[in-house]
Protein backbone atom coordinates (compact mmCIF):
# COMPACT_ATOMS: atom_id res chain seq x y z
CA UNK A 1 0.00 0.00 0.00
CA UNK A 2 1.51 3.49 -1.37
CA UNK A 3 2.22 6.36 1.40
CA UNK A 4 -0.70 8.33 -0.21
CA UNK A 5 -3.52 5.35 -0.08
CA UNK A 6 -2.39 5.13 3.53
CA UNK A 7 -2.89 8.74 4.22
CA UNK A 8 -6.51 9.05 2.44
CA UNK A 9 -7.50 5.78 3.82
CA UNK A 10 -8.41 4.45 0.83
CA UNK A 11 -6.86 1.22 1.22
CA UNK A 12 -8.79 -1.29 4.30
CA UNK A 13 -5.98 -2.48 6.45
CA UNK A 14 -5.47 -6.23 6.04
CA UNK A 15 -6.61 -7.26 9.84
CA UNK A 16 -10.21 -5.76 9.20
CA UNK A 17 -10.26 -7.90 5.93
CA UNK A 18 -9.30 -10.93 7.80
CA UNK A 19 -11.74 -10.16 10.71
CA UNK A 20 -14.58 -9.68 8.19
CA UNK A 21 -13.81 -13.14 6.46
CA UNK A 22 -12.78 -14.99 9.64
CA UNK A 23 -16.78 -13.49 10.55
CA UNK A 24 -17.48 -15.15 7.05
CA UNK A 25 -16.26 -18.55 7.46
CA UNK A 26 -16.79 -19.05 11.03
CA UNK A 27 -20.59 -18.40 10.19
CA UNK A 28 -20.64 -21.09 7.34
CA UNK A 29 -18.17 -23.50 9.40
CA UNK A 30 -20.42 -23.41 12.12
CA UNK A 31 -23.53 -24.36 10.44
CA UNK A 32 -22.03 -26.92 8.37
CA UNK A 33 -23.21 -24.85 5.23
CA UNK A 34 -20.59 -24.01 2.39
CA UNK A 35 -21.82 -21.28 -0.08
CA UNK A 36 -21.93 -23.52 -2.63
CA UNK A 37 -24.44 -25.66 -0.40
CA UNK A 38 -26.21 -22.26 0.08
CA UNK A 39 -26.31 -21.45 -3.60
CA UNK A 40 -28.08 -24.75 -4.14
CA UNK A 41 -30.42 -24.46 -1.35
CA UNK A 42 -31.46 -20.91 -2.78
CA UNK A 43 -32.06 -22.58 -6.04
CA UNK A 44 -34.44 -25.58 -4.63
CA UNK A 45 -36.04 -22.81 -2.56
CA UNK A 46 -36.63 -20.73 -5.49
CA UNK A 47 -38.27 -23.51 -7.19
CA UNK A 48 -40.48 -24.87 -4.29
CA UNK A 49 -41.73 -21.43 -3.63
CA UNK A 50 -42.18 -20.13 -6.97
CA UNK A 51 -44.58 -23.32 -7.50
CA UNK A 52 -47.18 -21.44 -5.21
CA UNK A 53 -46.41 -17.72 -5.33
CA UNK A 54 -44.54 -15.82 -8.31
CA UNK A 55 -41.37 -14.20 -6.98
CA UNK A 56 -38.68 -12.40 -8.34
CA UNK A 57 -35.84 -14.81 -8.65
CA UNK A 58 -33.69 -12.88 -9.19
CA UNK A 59 -34.06 -10.85 -6.33
CA UNK A 60 -34.04 -13.89 -3.93
CA UNK A 61 -30.99 -13.67 -1.05
CA UNK A 62 -30.00 -16.67 1.37
CA UNK A 63 -27.90 -16.13 3.81
CA UNK A 64 -26.78 -16.86 7.00
CA UNK A 65 -26.53 -15.29 10.53
CA UNK A 66 -24.89 -15.33 13.41
CA UNK A 67 -26.61 -13.25 16.61
CA UNK A 68 -24.40 -13.85 19.81
CA UNK A 69 -25.57 -18.02 20.05
CA UNK A 70 -27.59 -18.70 17.59
CA UNK A 71 -26.97 -18.82 13.72
CA UNK A 72 -30.11 -17.99 11.33
CA UNK A 73 -30.74 -18.86 8.12
CA UNK A 74 -32.03 -15.81 6.65
CA UNK A 75 -34.05 -16.06 3.12
CA UNK A 76 -35.43 -12.61 1.19
CA UNK A 77 -37.41 -13.51 -1.15
CA UNK A 78 -39.22 -10.75 -3.31
CA UNK A 79 -42.68 -11.53 -4.74
CA UNK A 80 -42.92 -10.71 -8.46
CA UNK A 81 -45.76 -7.96 -8.52
CA UNK A 82 -49.20 -9.30 -8.42
CA UNK A 83 -51.14 -8.92 -11.78
CA UNK A 84 -54.44 -7.60 -9.91
CA UNK A 85 -52.47 -4.88 -8.09
CA UNK A 86 -50.40 -4.00 -11.35
CA UNK A 87 -53.99 -3.28 -12.84
CA UNK A 88 -54.54 -1.52 -10.52
CA UNK A 89 -51.74 0.88 -10.31
CA UNK A 90 -51.79 1.23 -14.18
CA UNK B 1 -0.49 -35.08 45.52
CA UNK B 2 -3.03 -35.39 42.81
CA UNK B 3 -1.94 -34.33 39.44
CA UNK B 4 -3.76 -32.24 37.42
CA UNK B 5 -3.69 -33.18 33.06
CA UNK B 6 -3.74 -30.19 30.88
CA UNK B 7 -3.66 -31.07 26.76
CA UNK B 8 -2.14 -28.45 24.76
CA UNK B 9 -3.93 -28.64 21.34
CA UNK B 10 -4.79 -26.51 18.19
CA UNK B 11 -6.11 -28.79 15.28
CA UNK B 12 -3.49 -26.67 12.74
CA UNK B 13 0.19 -28.13 12.88
CA UNK B 14 2.95 -25.28 13.64
CA UNK B 15 0.90 -23.05 15.80
CA UNK B 16 3.26 -23.60 18.88
CA UNK B 17 1.94 -26.94 20.88
CA UNK B 18 5.22 -28.19 21.41
CA UNK B 19 6.91 -25.13 22.69
CA UNK B 20 3.95 -24.25 24.57
CA UNK B 21 4.27 -27.72 26.41
CA UNK B 22 8.06 -27.72 27.12
CA UNK B 23 7.72 -24.13 28.20
CA UNK B 24 4.60 -24.29 30.73
CA UNK B 25 5.84 -27.57 32.04
CA UNK B 26 9.26 -25.67 32.73
CA UNK B 27 7.74 -23.10 34.25
CA UNK B 28 5.74 -24.71 36.81
CA UNK B 29 8.37 -27.16 37.58
CA UNK B 30 10.96 -24.35 38.15
CA UNK B 31 8.47 -23.02 40.81
CA UNK B 32 8.96 -26.43 42.41
CA UNK B 33 5.76 -28.13 40.95
CA UNK B 34 6.43 -32.12 40.01
CA UNK B 35 5.43 -32.13 36.33
CA UNK B 36 5.21 -34.92 33.72
CA UNK B 37 4.88 -33.91 30.13
CA UNK B 38 3.85 -36.49 27.80
CA UNK B 39 4.18 -36.07 23.86
CA UNK B 40 1.36 -37.46 22.43
CA UNK B 41 1.91 -37.36 19.13
CA UNK B 42 3.44 -41.31 18.00
CA UNK B 43 5.21 -41.23 15.08
CA UNK B 44 6.14 -37.95 14.93
CA UNK B 45 8.23 -36.87 18.41
CA UNK B 46 9.23 -33.65 19.23
CA UNK B 47 8.89 -32.29 22.26
CA UNK B 48 12.30 -34.08 23.55
CA UNK B 49 14.66 -32.55 21.12
CA UNK B 50 12.64 -29.04 22.20
CA UNK B 51 13.14 -30.11 25.46
CA UNK B 52 17.25 -30.59 25.07
CA UNK B 53 16.33 -34.43 26.41
CA UNK B 54 16.51 -36.33 22.97
CA UNK B 55 19.59 -38.30 24.06
CA UNK B 56 18.76 -39.68 27.00
CA UNK B 57 15.62 -41.72 25.45
CA UNK B 58 15.55 -45.28 26.17
CA UNK B 59 11.85 -46.42 26.69
CA UNK B 60 8.74 -44.36 25.14
CA UNK B 61 4.93 -43.93 25.76
CA UNK B 62 3.77 -47.22 23.40
CA UNK B 63 7.03 -49.32 25.92
CA UNK B 64 5.14 -48.27 28.77
CA UNK B 65 1.25 -48.86 27.42
CA UNK B 66 2.14 -52.42 25.84
CA UNK B 67 3.80 -53.34 29.09
CA UNK B 68 7.80 -53.60 27.61
CA UNK B 69 8.91 -51.57 30.81
CA UNK B 70 7.39 -49.43 33.77
CA UNK B 71 6.09 -46.35 34.03
CA UNK B 72 9.39 -44.66 35.89
CA UNK B 73 11.74 -46.03 33.22
CA UNK B 74 9.92 -43.82 30.36
CA UNK B 75 10.08 -40.99 32.61
CA UNK B 76 13.30 -38.75 31.64
CA UNK B 77 14.87 -36.56 34.45
CA UNK B 78 15.19 -32.85 32.63
CA UNK B 79 18.63 -31.34 33.08
CA UNK B 80 18.05 -28.40 34.04
CA UNK B 81 15.16 -28.32 36.14
CA UNK B 82 14.05 -30.47 38.83
CA UNK B 83 11.00 -32.13 38.92
CA UNK B 84 10.79 -31.63 35.69
CA UNK B 85 10.23 -35.12 33.24
CA UNK B 86 9.35 -36.65 30.06
CA UNK B 87 7.83 -39.03 28.47
CA UNK B 88 8.62 -39.43 25.07
CA UNK B 89 6.34 -40.65 22.24
CA UNK B 90 7.63 -43.73 20.03
CA UNK B 91 9.03 -42.46 16.88
CA UNK B 92 8.56 -45.99 14.91
CA UNK B 93 5.06 -46.88 15.64
CA UNK B 94 1.81 -45.22 14.53
CA UNK B 95 -1.26 -43.77 16.73
CA UNK B 96 -3.18 -46.59 16.25
CA UNK B 97 -0.91 -48.12 18.96
CA UNK B 98 -2.51 -46.15 21.70
CA UNK B 99 -6.18 -45.79 22.82
CA UNK B 100 -8.03 -43.54 24.77
CA UNK B 101 -8.25 -45.44 27.57
CA UNK B 102 -4.77 -46.01 27.39
CA UNK B 103 -3.98 -42.90 28.15
CA UNK B 104 -6.72 -42.45 30.93
CA UNK B 105 -5.01 -45.12 32.69
CA UNK B 106 -1.32 -44.49 32.22
CA UNK B 107 -2.33 -40.77 33.65
CA UNK B 108 -4.12 -42.08 36.53
CA UNK B 109 -1.15 -44.31 37.06
CA UNK B 110 0.73 -40.88 37.29
CA UNK B 111 -1.58 -38.49 38.98
CA UNK B 112 -0.53 -39.53 42.66
CA UNK B 113 3.27 -38.67 41.87
CA UNK B 114 3.02 -35.11 40.61
CA UNK B 115 1.18 -32.07 40.36
CA UNK B 116 0.79 -31.24 36.37
CA UNK B 117 0.95 -33.44 33.68
CA UNK B 118 1.34 -31.46 30.06
CA UNK B 119 0.40 -33.13 27.27
CA UNK B 120 1.63 -32.01 24.01
CA UNK B 121 -1.44 -33.31 21.04
CA UNK B 122 -0.68 -33.88 17.63
CA UNK B 123 -2.43 -32.19 15.31
CA UNK B 124 -5.62 -33.15 13.64
CA UNK B 125 -8.45 -34.25 14.33
CA UNK B 126 -8.39 -37.89 14.24
CA UNK B 127 -6.97 -40.40 17.10
CA UNK B 128 -3.93 -38.80 18.26
CA UNK B 129 -5.73 -35.70 19.24
CA UNK B 130 -8.74 -37.96 20.65
CA UNK B 131 -5.71 -40.29 23.20
CA UNK B 132 -4.58 -36.59 23.72
CA UNK B 133 -7.56 -35.25 25.12
CA UNK B 134 -9.02 -38.14 26.67
CA UNK B 135 -7.52 -37.67 30.05
CA UNK B 136 -7.66 -34.02 30.42
CA UNK B 137 -9.20 -31.81 33.25
CA UNK B 138 -8.46 -28.54 31.34
CA UNK B 139 -7.58 -28.43 27.74
CA UNK B 140 -5.93 -25.46 26.31
CA UNK B 141 -6.05 -24.44 22.91
CA UNK B 142 -3.58 -22.43 21.13
CA UNK B 143 -3.74 -20.78 17.79
CA UNK B 144 -1.92 -17.80 16.01
CA UNK B 145 -3.24 -14.56 14.87
CA UNK B 146 -4.61 -16.10 11.33
CA UNK B 147 -7.37 -16.81 9.75
CA UNK B 148 -6.43 -20.27 9.02
CA UNK B 149 -5.13 -21.00 12.72
CA UNK B 150 -8.12 -19.26 14.74
CA UNK B 151 -10.73 -21.40 12.16
CA UNK B 152 -8.97 -24.99 13.23
CA UNK B 153 -9.32 -23.76 16.57
CA UNK B 154 -13.36 -22.64 16.38
CA UNK B 155 -13.63 -26.51 14.92
CA UNK B 156 -11.57 -27.74 18.07
CA UNK B 157 -13.48 -26.12 20.82
CA UNK B 158 -16.22 -27.23 19.12
CA UNK B 159 -15.05 -31.21 19.37
CA UNK B 160 -14.06 -30.57 22.56
CA UNK B 161 -17.26 -29.87 23.89
CA UNK B 162 -18.40 -32.58 22.36
CA UNK B 163 -16.48 -34.65 23.93
CA UNK B 164 -17.27 -33.81 27.46
CA UNK B 165 -14.20 -31.74 28.14
CA UNK B 166 -15.31 -27.67 27.65
CA UNK B 167 -14.84 -25.31 28.22
CA UNK B 168 -11.18 -24.86 27.44
CA UNK B 169 -8.98 -22.06 27.46
CA UNK B 170 -7.26 -20.19 24.55
CA UNK B 171 -3.52 -19.44 23.86
CA UNK B 172 -2.44 -16.54 21.41
CA UNK B 173 0.89 -17.28 20.17
CA UNK B 174 3.43 -15.75 17.90
CA UNK B 175 1.50 -11.96 18.12
CA UNK B 176 3.63 -8.88 16.65
CA UNK B 177 2.54 -6.19 18.52
CA UNK B 178 3.44 -4.13 16.36
CA UNK B 179 1.68 -5.40 13.19
CA UNK B 180 -1.65 -5.36 15.56
CA UNK B 181 -1.23 -1.79 16.31
CA UNK B 182 -0.83 -0.93 12.56
CA UNK B 183 -3.86 -2.44 12.13
CA UNK B 184 -2.37 -5.62 9.58
CA UNK B 185 -2.53 -8.37 12.38
CA UNK B 186 -5.74 -9.78 14.06
CA UNK B 187 -5.56 -8.60 17.49
CA UNK B 188 -6.30 -11.00 20.97
CA UNK B 189 -10.05 -8.49 21.14
CA UNK B 190 -11.18 -10.18 17.48
CA UNK B 191 -9.49 -13.16 18.36
CA UNK B 192 -11.96 -13.96 21.60
CA UNK B 193 -14.77 -12.04 19.88
CA UNK B 194 -15.43 -14.90 17.60
CA UNK B 195 -14.19 -17.71 19.57
CA UNK B 196 -15.95 -16.63 22.60
CA UNK B 197 -13.73 -18.27 24.95
CA UNK B 198 -11.31 -17.55 28.20
CA UNK B 199 -7.91 -16.18 27.46
CA UNK B 200 -5.35 -17.46 29.39
CA UNK B 201 -2.49 -16.75 27.38
CA UNK B 202 -0.70 -14.18 25.28
CA UNK B 203 2.52 -14.63 23.98
CA UNK B 204 4.45 -12.28 21.74
CA UNK B 205 6.41 -13.55 18.56
CA UNK B 206 10.02 -14.13 19.73
CA UNK B 207 12.94 -14.81 18.05
CA UNK B 208 14.26 -16.34 21.05
CA UNK B 209 11.92 -19.36 20.79
CA UNK B 210 13.99 -20.46 17.88
CA UNK B 211 17.65 -19.74 19.71
CA UNK B 212 16.25 -21.54 22.65
CA UNK B 213 15.11 -25.07 20.75
CA UNK B 214 18.41 -24.63 18.36
CA UNK B 215 20.01 -25.35 22.61
CA UNK B 216 17.38 -27.78 23.72
CA UNK B 217 16.42 -25.18 26.31
CA UNK B 218 12.81 -24.20 27.41
CA UNK B 219 12.42 -19.98 26.73
CA UNK B 220 10.83 -19.71 30.03
CA UNK B 221 13.97 -20.40 31.62
CA UNK B 222 15.33 -17.08 30.42
CA UNK B 223 14.23 -14.59 32.62
CA UNK B 224 14.80 -11.43 29.85
CA UNK B 225 12.59 -13.26 27.28
CA UNK B 226 9.41 -11.86 26.45
CA UNK B 227 7.67 -15.04 25.36
CA UNK B 228 9.63 -16.63 28.35
CA UNK B 229 8.16 -14.20 30.66
CA UNK B 230 4.24 -15.04 28.37
CA UNK B 231 4.73 -18.65 29.11
CA UNK B 232 5.89 -18.18 33.34
CA UNK B 233 2.25 -16.38 32.98
CA UNK B 234 0.87 -19.36 31.71
CA UNK B 235 1.48 -21.29 34.56
CA UNK B 236 0.70 -19.35 37.24
CA UNK B 237 -2.59 -18.10 35.80
CA UNK B 238 -3.26 -22.70 35.49
CA UNK B 239 -1.92 -22.65 39.15
CA UNK B 240 -4.61 -20.44 40.23
CA UNK B 241 -3.11 -17.27 40.30
CA UNK B 242 -4.66 -13.89 39.05
CA UNK B 243 -2.01 -12.67 36.60
CA UNK B 244 -3.06 -9.66 34.85
CA UNK B 245 -2.29 -9.69 31.04
CA UNK B 246 0.77 -6.96 30.31
CA UNK B 247 -0.17 -4.76 27.73
CA UNK B 248 1.82 -5.71 24.62
CA UNK B 249 3.99 -3.12 23.55
CA UNK B 250 4.64 -2.16 20.48
CA UNK B 251 7.30 -0.03 20.84
CA UNK B 252 10.78 -1.67 20.96
CA UNK B 253 12.86 -0.05 24.09
CA UNK B 254 16.10 1.33 23.74
CA UNK B 255 18.33 -1.41 25.93
CA UNK B 256 16.63 -4.10 23.38
CA UNK B 257 17.26 -2.16 20.27
CA UNK B 258 21.12 -2.03 21.24
CA UNK B 259 20.97 -5.80 22.42
CA UNK B 260 19.64 -6.44 19.10
CA UNK B 261 22.23 -4.37 17.42
CA UNK B 262 25.24 -6.22 19.17
CA UNK B 263 23.55 -9.62 19.11
CA UNK B 264 22.02 -9.89 15.90
CA UNK B 265 20.59 -13.28 16.15
CA UNK B 266 18.72 -12.38 19.00
CA UNK B 267 20.43 -14.82 21.50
Amino acid sequence: MSLRDRLFGRERRSAQTARKRLQLVLIHDRAGLSPGTLDALKDDLVAAISRHVDIDASGVHVTLRSDRDKQRLVADIPLAPSRERRRELG
Amino acid sequence: MTAKVVTITSGKGGVGKTTATANIGAALAAVGHPTVCIDADIGLRNLDVVMGLENRIVYDLVDVIEGRCKLRQAMIKDKRVADLYLIPAAQTRDKTSVSPQDMIRLCDELRSHCAWIIIDSPAGIERGFRNAIAPADLVLIITNPEISAVRDADRIIGLIEAEGKGPGKLIINRVKPEMVKRGDMLGEDDILDVLAIELIGLVPEDDRVITAANQGTPVALDDGSRSGSAFRDIARRLDGEDVPFPPLDGQVGLLERIARLVRPGGE
